[in-house]
C-alpha cells in the first residue's frame, strides 16, 4: 500500500516537472520577456544590462532550476499586461474560483449518485428513463449554452437571480467569499449549476451501470438467498462497491473541474482564474498563462494522490 | 471468349456498396431509425453547407449585400431596407442569420474536420511507432500521452493557441487563425487515437503475417504502414468520428470565449458569442438560431458515433 502511494506521488511530481518545463519554455522561447519589459525607449545598454539581471544569459539548464525554485516560492514574475506580480492576481482570483468548483463539486456528486442509484432500482420506470434520455442531451450540449440558457430563463425571462459576477462578498484576510451574503449566495446560483451539469450527468450514468454490474454479482444474489432485505442490499453490499469506481472518476475530475470553469466563468463575468487566464490568452500574458498551467497541474497532482490514497481507504483490499 | 461469360460464372459479384448494405454493419443500419436520422441530418447540414453559396440570399460576409436600415428584422418579416424577406432574421447589421448560420457551419464543420484529421495522423503515427518498436521511445511517447490526457482539451487547446499567437507575428492573425485553431485542437486530442492504436499494434505485432513480412525482408516502416495499420484501423475510426463531434464543440467554446475565429470569418462560436449580447434586449434570433444549429450538428454526429461503436463492437452483436 505504501509502495502504492510512493509511486502516485513520484507520478505526481513527474507531471509538475513535466508542466514546469513547458510553462519555462513558454517564458524563454515565446515573445521577448525583454522587449516586453524594457519599453520602447529603452538602449542597447540598458537591454544587455535586464538581460544579464534576468539572468538571460545563463545555460538553459540552470535558468529552469532557477524557474522551479522560484514558482516554488510562489514568484512567477510580473505580468506583461496588467504590471502586477502574477502571484497577487492569482491570490487574488482563487477563492472565487474554489468556491465555484467545490460547490459545483458538491452539487454534481450528492444528486448524481442520488439519480443514478434511482436510475439503477427502478431500470425499467417512466422517470428513471426520462432521466437517463436527458443526461444524453447533457452530455452533447456545451457548457456555454448551457450557461446561456439557465441565464435567459432565471435572469431575463423570471428576474430570480443575477446573470453576472459574484455579488457582495466579504473578505476573512486574503480570502473572500460570497457565501454570506444574500447577493454572493444568489449569484452563485446559476455558476454552480452550469458547471456542475456536466459532472452530474457523468456521475449519474456511470452510478447506474456500476450499480447495474453489481447487483448482478454472485455476493448479491448470495444475499437475497438469505432474506436479506432488498434496500439493505441496494445500499449497504451494492452501493459500497460501486463507490470504489466513482470516487476515482471524482477525483480525477475535479482537477478538470478547475479547467472547465474556465467556460463557466467567462460566461458569467465570474471574477475568478479561469476568466484570467482567457484573458491572458487574449492578450498573449504569457507570465499568467504559465504560472495558471503550474497551478493546474499542482491542484491535478494533489487531486489525482488524493484519490488514490481515498482509494485504499474504502477499498480494504488494498490495504494488505 | 471472355471468362465472365462461361456457365457456373452467372453470378456477377456485388458491387461495393451492394456488399456493405447486406453486411451485419449494414443490417445494424437499416434497422435503427436512430442511426438513419442521424446519418440524413449529418449529409443534408455537410451538403446544405458545401453548395451555401447556391441556396443562401446573400453573401453574410460581403459588406456590399448588407443594408444597415434591416438590422434586427426578426424572423419571416421583410426587411425595412432592402425590402428582402429574413426567414430567420437578420442581425444588428441587417446580415441574414440563415445565411449567416450556413457559412458559420462550413467554418466549424472545416475546422472540425482539419482538427480531426491533424489528431488523426499525429496519433496514428505515434502510435504505431510506440507499438511497434516499443523501448525508450515507446515510453517517452505514452508518457507525453499520459501528461497530455490529464489536461482537459479545452486548457491544451487554449495554451497552444496563446503560444501560436506569441509566435505569429500579429499582421498574420487573422488570416493564421484557421491554422492555428486546426492545430490547436488537433493537438488537444491525439493521445487517445496514440494509445488506442499502441495497444492493438502490440497484439498485431505478435501475429505470424507481421513475422512473415519481416522474414521476407521488408523494413519496419513498410510493415507499419502496409500490414499493421490496416488491421489497427477499425477502432480509430469509430474514435474520429466521435472526436468530429468534440472538435465542433471545442470549436465553438473557443470562438465563444474569444480565442477562435474573429467576427470577419465567423463559425458558429462567434456567431453565439455575438448574438449573447442581444440576450437581453429581446432579439432572440440572433442567438438562439446559432445555438439551435450547433447543438443539431454535435447530436447528429454524436448519435452517428454512437451507432457505429455499437455496430463494430463485437461483443454486442
Amino acid at each position: 500500500m505504501i509502495a502504492h502511494l510512493i509511486r502516485s506521488l513520484l507520478q505526481g511530481i513527474l507531471v509538475i516537472l513535466a508542466v514546469g518545463l513547458i510553462a519555462f519554455s513558454m517564458f524563454r522561447f515565446v515573445g521577448d520577456p525583454v522587449a516586453s519589459l524594457a519599453g520602447q525607449e529603452s538602449t542597447d545598454a540598458d537591454r544587455a544590462e535586464l538581460t544579464e539581471r534576468l539572468g538571460l544569459n545563463d545555460p538553459f539548464p540552470i535558468q529552469f532550476v532557477r524557474f522551479l525554485a522560484k514558482a516554488a516560492q510562489g514568484d512567477f514574475g510580473i505580468s506583461y499586461r496588467q504590471a502586477r506580480p502574477v502571484a497577487d492576481l492569482l491570490a487574488e482570483r482563487l477563492p472565487a474560483t474554489v468556491e465555484l468548483a467545490v460547490l459545483s463539486a458538491l452539487f454534481a456528486f450528492i444528486i448524481g449518485v442520488g439519480l443514478g442509484v434511482y436510475a439503477a432500482i427502478n431500470r425499467r420506470g417512466l422517470v428513471a428513463n426520462a432521466v437517463m434520455v436527458l443526461s444524453l442531451v447533457g452530455v452533447s450540449l456545451p457548457t456555454f449554452l448551457i450557461g446561456i440558457g439557465l441565464i435567459y430563463l432565471f435572469a431575463v425571462e423570471l428576474r430570480w437571480l443575477p446573470s453576472f459576477g459574484r455579488g457582495d462578498v466579504l473578505r476573512f484576510g486574503w480570502w473572500t467569499t460570497g457565501l454570506l451574503t444574500e447577493t454572493g449566495r444568489k449569484s452563485l446560483v446559476l455558476p454552480v449549476l452550469t458547471l456542475g451539469f456536466f459532472q452530474l450527468t457523468l456521475i449519474m450514468r456511470l452510478v447506474r451501470a456500476e450499480m447495474l454490474e453489481t447487483m448482478r454479482t454472485d455476493y448479491v444474489r448470495f444475499a437475497r438467498a438469505r432474506g436479506i432485505p432488498e434496500r439493505r442490499i441496494q445500499f449497504r453490499h451494492a452501493l459500497r462497491n460501486t463507490m470504489v469506481p466513482v470516487v476515482t472518476i471524482v477525483g480525477l475530475q475535479l482537477g478538470s473541474v478547475i479547467a472547465f470553469a474556465i467556460v463557466t466563468e467567462t460566461v458569467f463575468q465570474w471574477p475568478g482564474l479561469g476568466a484570467l487566464f482567457v484573458n491572458a490568452v487574449q492578450f498573449v500574458d504569457i507570465p499568467v498563462m504559465a504560472a495558471y498551467l503550474m497551478f493546474v497541474a499542482f491542484v491535478f497532482a494533489t487531486m489525482n494522490f488524493l484519490t488514490d490514497f481515498v482509494y485504499v481507504l474504502i477499498d480494504p483490499r488494498l490495504k494488505a | 471468349m471472355s471468362i465472365a461469360s462461361q456457365p457456373g460464372n452467372a453470378e456477377a459479384p456485388k458491387g461495393l456498396l451492394a456488399r456493405a448494405w447486406d453486411s451485419d454493419v449494414g443490417y445494424s443500419f437499416r434497422t435503427s431509425p436512430v442511426a438513419i436520422a442521424a446519418a440524413v441530418v449529418t449529409i443534408v447540414i455537410i451538403l446544405a453547407t458545401t453548395f451555401a453559396g447556391f441556396i443562401t440570399p446573400q453573401n453574410p460576409f460581403d459588406a456590399a449585400t448588407l443594408n444597415l436600415m434591416d438590422g434586427f428584422t426578426p424572423p419571416g418579416e421583410a426587411g425595412a431596407g432592402s425590402g428582402m424577406k429574413f426567414s430567420l432574421g437578420a442581425d444588428s447589421q441587417g446580415r441574414d442569420m440563415y445565411s449567416a448560420i450556413l457559412y458559420g457551419s462550413r467554418v466549424s464543420l472545416l475546422i472540425g474536420t482539419a482538427s480531426v484529421i491533424f489528431s488523426l495522423l499525429l496519433g496514428v503515427t505515434l502510435g504505431l511507432v510506440a507499438g511497434y518498436i516499443g523501448g525508450q521511445i515507446e515510453a517517452l511517447i505514452m508518457r507525453i500521452a499520459d501528461i497530455q490526457l490529464s489536461f482537459p482539451a479545452i486548457l491544451v487547446a487554449l495554451l497552444v493557441f496563446g503560444i501560436a499567437r506569441g509566435l505569429i507575428h500579429p499582421s498574420l492573425h487573422e488570416q493564421m487563425t484557421f491554422i492555428v485553431m486546426t492545430v490547436a485542437i488537433g493537438l488537444s486530442n491525439w493521445a487517445q487515437y496514440a494509445r488506442t492504436v499502441r495497444a492493438s499494434t502490440l497484439v498485431e505485432k505478435r501475429k505470424e503475417y507481421v513475422d512473415a513480412a519481416r522474414v521476407i525482408g521488408l523494413r519496419a516502416f513498410p510493415v507499419m504502414i502496409k500490414h499493421v495499420l490496416p488491421n489497427v484501423a477499425g477502432p480509430v475510426l469509430v474514435i474520429a468520428t466521435i472526436n468530429l463531434a468534440l472538435a465542433v464543440l471545442e470549436e465553438a467554446t473557443l470562438s465563444f470565449l474569444g480565442v477562435g475565429m474573429p467576427p470577419t470569418q465567423p463559425s458558429l462560436g462567434t456567431l453565439i458569442r455575438v448574438g449573447q449580447q442581444f440576450l437581453f434586449s429581446g432579439e432572440w434570433w440572433i442567438l438562439l438560431f446559432p445555438s439551435a444549429a450547433l447543438v443539431i450538428i454535435a447530436l447528429s454526429i454524436n448519435l452517428f458515433g454512437d451507432w457505429l461503436r455499437d455496430a463494430l463492437n463485437p461483443r454486442l452483436r
